[in-house]
Parts: structure tokens; sequence; C-alpha cells
């Protein structure tokens, strides 16, 4: 569809350009090439200030708050409850990423053999949950897991078993965290299996590989790129999540983020909750470097595939 | 074709996980009981009444619509700046200030909102309209950088020099062609630059007051410290709005290139 766009408007506008190239533009362009470059200013200074500042702000208050020092660091990694914490957070965030990536597998596949009205409605009704607001839809997930909600009910009526603990566990953050993180999983691993040319599925069988043989020797490896910036993307979003854990989690089995905020607006630690903000940020950063070096061509930002 | 059936059955299953369960805020914000029990007993819009009765909700609404117009407005303004000066240029650290610019996207939110809070206590700007507005800028101008520089990859750079050819200016140039051929993408950007900032929540938490609180602020203090069940009239309410926008995102970019969000 882009190609049609620029084919047209290459037709289109031939004659004018050509007398454009005559008229010298192409002198003055390069002289006043650095021009552009002043239109980002105005970004480059509101992310530094409101953006690097702050997150530098960060980190000196870790290493400074109450005294100058590691202390704060060293604390992180000696305590017990907080080590179990950094355990549990990326645990959650490997369940979710893996859960993600079993359902959007099919679903991404899905939208490459069906036709482009089919799967326009696809993408569509992957993007629509992006519509609303994290805050409501875990709204809505609490109403449903609670001991009296629905779900119990259900398993009352049904199986006269329950009330399963639900919401308050980690299984509830879990659920909540996957339904909002899919559609970053899909959206990158279509982007990938849409290149993918059809053929090589029927070539490898009429090689004799039978369709698992060829799944894995063939399509699985052809998609990694997908997986790796879908995955990598479910991953270190997950890390950081807030809202779900704060309000399907149980208060004893927190998550890192969860515990940043117990650590500054609670017990005014600032030194200790800004050091955790430090070590979940190196942690974000190396995991996008890693996965980038294994993943050349793979896009880094979420919803940003080109 | 019975695996594309099976598939088929999946991808059903899936997209009623990802949208039927947000849809039963619908009717516990028609609840007589007060209480989020689920099923809901009888049918009353007290709630809603609650809502547009109550000084408080009403000021957090209001608070959310001006962040999340003002935010647009400078999100948009200065998203479309960057935007065009990238996709103009060809410099070696072009990668990297594209990069600089997205990165607030994928780091953490709560590490961001902690930051903010310590240098907003620092510069008194907690609680305060300016103080929401930049830090909702910094998570709303990336996707009008993406979604602007998406419609510019199919911008032929000709037109352009055909215009100046014909004596146009930078300015002349950029309003009068450039602007209306990246309008879809401008729109769209800007409408996403609204929507989260309407349903921003962690920063907002952090940079809030009593002063100043945004809707999303109020739900979740809401969900956390009382039993209200108007919240559930309120969740409706933001869900309606982002919705409704979203829509009118998606109408605007229909005939061309999808948002990027």
């Amino acid at each position: 569809m882009m190609n049609n766009i620029v084919t047209e408007g290459d037709q289109s506008t031939q004659a004018i350009a050509l007398g454009a190239d005559a008229g010298g533009v192409g002198r003055r362009r390069s002289l006043g090439n650095w021009r552009p470059l002043l239109l980002l200013i105005p970004a480059f200074v509101i992310v530094s200030l409101f953006f690097l500042a702050p997150l530098i702000d960060v980190f000196i208050r870790s290493i400074t708050d109450p005294k100058p020092g590691v202390q704060n660091y060293v604390w992180l990694f000696t305590t017990e409850a907080n080590i179990n914490v950094v355990v549990r957070t990326f645990v959650t965030a490997i369940v979710v990423t893996l859960v993600c990536l079993l359902l959007a597998y099919p679903y991404a596949y899905l939208m490459t053999i069906v036709s482009d009205r089919t799967r326009n409605l696809m993408q569509l009704f992957i993007m629509m949950p992006l519509w609303t607001s994290i805050l409501v839809r875990t709204l809505a997930w609490m109403v449903l897991l609670q001991d009296t909600g629905p779900i119990n009910g259900l398993l009352m009526a049904w199986f006269g078993i329950g009330p399963i603990p639900l919401i308050r566990t980690t299984f509830g953050v879990a659920l909540g965290m996957s339904q909002v993180l899919l559609p970053f999983m899909v959206l990158p691993l279509y982007s990938s299996m849409a290149k993918i040319d059809k053929r090589l599925l029927p070539a490898a069988s009429n090689l004799g590989a039978n369709p698992v043989t060829a799944f894995f020797t063939v399509y699985l490896p052809l998609s990694r790129p997908g997986i790796f910036s879908g995955g990598v993307t479910v991953f270190i979003l997950g890390l950081g999540f807030y809202i779900i854990p704060a309000l399907l989690g149980s208060s004893k089995e927190s998550m890192i983020s969860a515990l940043i905020q117990q650590q500054i607006s609670v017990f005014l630690m600032w030194g200790q909750g800004t050091a955790l903000g430090i070590f979940l940020l190196v942690c974000t950063i190396l995991i996008l470097i890693v996965v980038s070096r294994f993943n050349r061509g793979g896009s880094l930002f979420p919803g940003v595939d080109r | 074709m019975t695996t594309k059936r099976l598939l088929g059955v999946f991808a059903v299953l899936i997209v009623i996980w990802l949208i039927v369960p947000t849809l039963v805020i619908i009717p516990m914000s028609f609840n007589e009981a007060p209480s989020f029990n689920f099923p809901p007993k009888g049918f009353s819009t007290r709630w809603y009444e609650n809502f547009f009765t109550d000084p408080n909700w009403l000021k957090a609404l209001g608070a959310s619509l001006q962040v999340a117009v003002l935010t647009m407005v400078v999100a948009t303004a200065i998203g479309v700046m960057a935007a065009t000066g990238l996709s103009k240029v060809k410099f070696r650290g072009k990668g990297l200030a594209e990069g600089y610019f997205l990165l607030p996207l994928i780091v953490p939110g709560i590490v961001l909102a902690v930051g903010l809070y310590s240098l907003f206590l620092r510069f008194n700007l907690l609680g305060t309209l300016p103080g929401f507005v930049l830090a909702h800028t910094i998570v709303a101008m990336p996707l009008v950088i993406t979604n602007v520089m998406a419609s510019m990859q199919g911008l032929d750079p000709r037109l352009e020099q055909a215009s100046a050819s014909l004596g146009a200016g930078r300015l002349r140039t950029f309003f009068s062609i450039t602007l209306p051929l990246i309008a879809p993408g401008v729109t769209a950007g800007a409408l996403f630059a609204f929507v989260t900032s309407f349903d921003e929540v962690i920063l907002s938490l952090f940079i809030q007051s009593p002063a100043l609180q945004t809707l999303p602020v109020k739900i979740f203090n809401s969900v956390t410290q009382t039993n209200d069940p108007t919240v559930a009239a309120v969740a409706v309410i933001t869900m309606l709005t982002s919705v409704v926008v979203m829509l009118i995102a998606q109408f605007a970019t229909r005939k061309r290139k999808r948002p990027v969000a």
C-alpha cells in the first residue's frame, strides 16, 4: 500500500520535479542542510530536562542519600526480601513473555494466511484493547477475579469448589499483564512473519520434511526477529509494571516497582528506592543491548516497527 | 484447511479474552447496590449522577481534560518539528537522536516517575499544570514522532523541492505542501498524545498534589483507599472518551498507513 502511494507520487510529480532540478534546488539544499537540525532543539531540550535530568537525579540520589557511598546498593543485594522481590519480578515477566509468545504466535501466523480484509480486522481487534487505559482494564479484572466475583461464582456453582484466591495472587498479576501486553507481541511477530516466503513450507515438505520438522527447521528460525523484538518488548515492559501488580497482586508478594514506590512514598528512603530504580533501569538497558546484538534488523521500540 | 479453522477458533478466543473482560465494567456502573459484586443487582444511574454532581470528581475531570489538551498541543508542535527535522537531514547521530526521543517509551514508568517527583519537589512543580503537561509530553511526544515519521516516509521530497523552486519559503512550503500531505500522521499522533495524557497514571500518581489530581489519579486513590462504586461509572466515562478519540484516529488514517501505537 505504501509502495503504491509512493509510485503514484513519482508519476504525477515527475514533470515538476524535473523542472525543480533544473532550477538548481539541489545546490541550495546542500548549503542549507544543517538548518533542519534546529527543528530538533525543542524536543531535545524537553527530553533532556524532563527525562534525562530526572533519571540522572535518581542516580545521584541513589549514591548520595543519606550519605555518599554505595550503601544503598549493598542494601539492595544483601537483603533477602529484596532478592525475593527481584526474582519474583523476573519470573513473572518471563512467564508473561512466554504466555504472550504462545498465544500470539498462532494468532500472528493466522494473520499471514487470511484475506486482506480479515487481516485488517484481526489487527484492529489486537489494537482495540490499547484504546482503553490499563487502569480501567485492571479495574475490570478486579471485579472478575475477586472472591465473590463471577469466576469464583461459576467454579462454586459448577464444580462446588472455591472460592479460589485469584486476586491478590501472582497468578492474577500474570493474567492481567499478559492481557495488556499481548498486542506488543502480536505486532512484531506478524511483521516478521509477513516477510517469510510462503513457498518455503511446501518446499520443505516436497523435500520430505513432515509438517513439524518443516515448522521447526524452516519457519520458526525465520520468524526469530519477531520473536526477539516482541519478546524483549513484552519482557522489559513487564519488568516495570506498576498498576497491575498494585491492584491485582498481593502486598506480601510485591514486585520491584511497588517496592520502589513503598521505599520512597511510605518510608521516605530515597536512597534505597532510587537504587532499586537504577537497578531496574540498568536491567532494562542491558536486556535491550544484549538482545539487539542477537537480533539485527528487529525493532527495539514497542509498536515502532519499520 | 482444518488447521486454519482451528487457528480461527483460537484467534476468536484470544479476541474474546482481550476485549470481553473489560466490558464487565459497563454493567457494574449501572449497579443499584453500592458494591462491586457481580452480577450487579437492579438498574440505576446513581453512580453517574454521583459523578456529575460531585465537585471533586468534576474537578478531576476538568483537570484531566485541561492537561490532555495542553499536552496534545505541546507534544504535537514539538513532535512534528522533531520529526520534520529528522526526516530532512542525514547525519551520523540521526539514529541516536531518534532513539533518544523514543527512549521514554521503554524506560520503566516508575523510574521516570520517581525522577520527576524528585525534580518537581526541588522546583515546586508538584501538582501544577505546567508540571503535568511537561511530564505527559515526555511520554506522549514519542507517539507523535513515530506517527509523523511514518507519514513522512511516503512523502516525495521532490514536492518540497518543487515548491521551493517555485519561490515558496521554507515555512510556506511546510504549511502548504508538507503539512497537508502528512496530516493523517499528525492527526493520529495528536490524538494518541491526548489519549496517552488522559489515561496516564504512574507519572501522575507521583507528581500530583491535592491541588491538582487528574481522573486516573482519583480513580486509583478511590480504588485503593475507599470502596466507592462511583469508580465504575468514571471508568466507563474515561473508557468511552479514549475509545471515541482512538476511533477518530483510526478514521483519520484509514486511507493511509495504519497508525503506529
